[in-house]
C-alpha cells in the first residue's frame, strides 16, 4: 500500500506510530554515530549535569521521525528537505521497557512535482521532544 | 571566554573522502532499529530503483560531523563543549547517499548570535562526491549554555 500524491490533501493526517527507546538503543547508537557524548549512556555523568537521567542523541530522536516518514511515504529516498528543533530531551530511564517516542503528522501543503509538506510531532511522555519539526517529500 | 564572532562566515577545509559502506549503512539501520530492506539488501535497492543499498535519512551526519566536528574543535573558536546542546538540524537533499559514494564534507559557520546567556553557532556542511555532485546539505544549530 503506498501512498500517492493525488490522494492527498492538506490537513490529512498521517497514521501515528510510536517507537521504543531503549538503553540498548543508545549504545548501538553512539557506535553507530561516533557521538559517545557521556550523556547518552552514563547515568552519573547525566545526573552531575543537571539531567534527570540518560537522554536520547537528538539525532537519534530525527531518525526515529525520519523513519515515520520513509515508512508513510514507501521510499526510503524520498526526503526532498528535513528539519526538526530539539525542544526537550527524551529520558531513557535503566529498566525494561525504556522510553517511547510518539510520532504524528499532518499535510500540511501540497506543492508541485507530487511533493508535500509534513509538519510533525513527536513526544516522549508529556514532552514535546521535537518542535518545528517539517519536512517535505517527494511522493509517486 | 566565549565563542569568538570574528569566526562567522568562514569556510573550512573540505574532510578528507569518505567512502559510504553497505556495512556501515546497516550498521547505523540496526542502531535506529529501522528494518527496510532497501538499507541491506543490493536487490531490494535496484528494485527501488538505486544504484546500490541506500542510507538513511539523517546517516548525513556522519559524514557531516567528520567537518563540523573540526570546527568546533578549532581552539581559537573558543566553544566550550561540555556545555553545548544540539538545538536544531536540517538537511537538504539532492539524493539519498548510497554504498559506493566517495564524498567530502565541508562546513561553513553560517552564523555565531548571542541569546542572553546562551550562543548559537550555526554550521553549513556541504557533502558533495569527490566528483563535486551535491548530495546533501546539514545545517546544524549548537547551542553553548552560558556558565552560571
Amino acid at each position: 500500500m503506498t501512498v500517492t500524491y493525488q490522494e492527498l490533501t492538506a490537513g490529512t493526517e498521517l497514521p501515528s506510530a510510536t517507537y521504543p527507546v531503549t538503553r540498548l538503543s543508545l549504545v548501538k547508537y553512539c557506535g553507530a554515530s561516533g557521538d559517545f557524548n557521556l550523556i547518552h549512556w552514563n547515568e552519573r555523568i547525566a545526573k552531575s549535569v543537571g539531567l534527570p537521567n540518560v537522554i536520547a542523541h537528538g539525532m537519534f530522536t530525527m531518525a526515529q521521525a525520519g523513519r515515520y516518514l520513509t515508512d508513510w511515504a514507501g521510499d526510503a529516498g524520498a526526503l526532498v528537505e528535513f528539519g526538526v528543533r530539539f525542544s526537550a530531551p527524551v529520558v531513557v530511564p535503566d529498566d525494561d521497557s525504556g522510553a517511547v517516542l510518539e510520532l504524528s503528522g499532518t499535510i500540511e501543503e501540497k506543492l508541485d512535482g507530487n511533493r508535500v509538506v509534513i509538519g510533525l510531532t513527536a513526544r516522549s511522555g508529556e514532552a514535546k521532544v521535537l518542535t518545528r519539526a517539517r519536512a517535505v517529500v517527494r511522493l509517486s | 571566554m566565549g565563542i569568538d564572532p570574528s569566526y562567522a562566515g568562514r569556510t573550512f577545509p573540505a574532510s578528507e573522502p569518505y567512502e559510504v559502506s553497505r556495512v556501515k549503512i546497516a550498521e547505523f539501520a540496526d542502531a535506529i532499529g529501522d528494518p527496510n530492506p532497501v538499507y541491506r539488501d543490493p536487490d531490494a535497492a535496484r528494485a527501488a530503483g538505486y544504484p546500490d543499498v541506500i542510507a538513511p535519512p539523517t546517516f548525513p551526519i556522519v559524514v557531516a560531523m567528520a567537518a563540523s566536528g573540526a570546527v568546533v574543535a578549532d581552539p581559537g573558536l573558543g566553544i566550550n563543549y561540555a556545555m553545548v546542546v544540539h538545538g536544531e538540524e536540517r538537511f537538504d537533499y539532492s539524493r539519498p547517499l548510497h554504498a559506493g559514494d566517495v564524498v567530502t564534507a565541508q562546513a561553513t559557520i553560517s552564523g555565531i548570535r548571542a541569546v542572553g546567556a546562551m550562543t548559537m553557532l550555526t554550521t553549513s556542511t556541504e557533502i558533495r562526491t569527490v566528483d563535486g555532485e551535491h548530495v546533501c546539505t546539514a545545517s546544524s544549530t549548537l547551542v553553548e549554555r552560558g556558565a552560571a
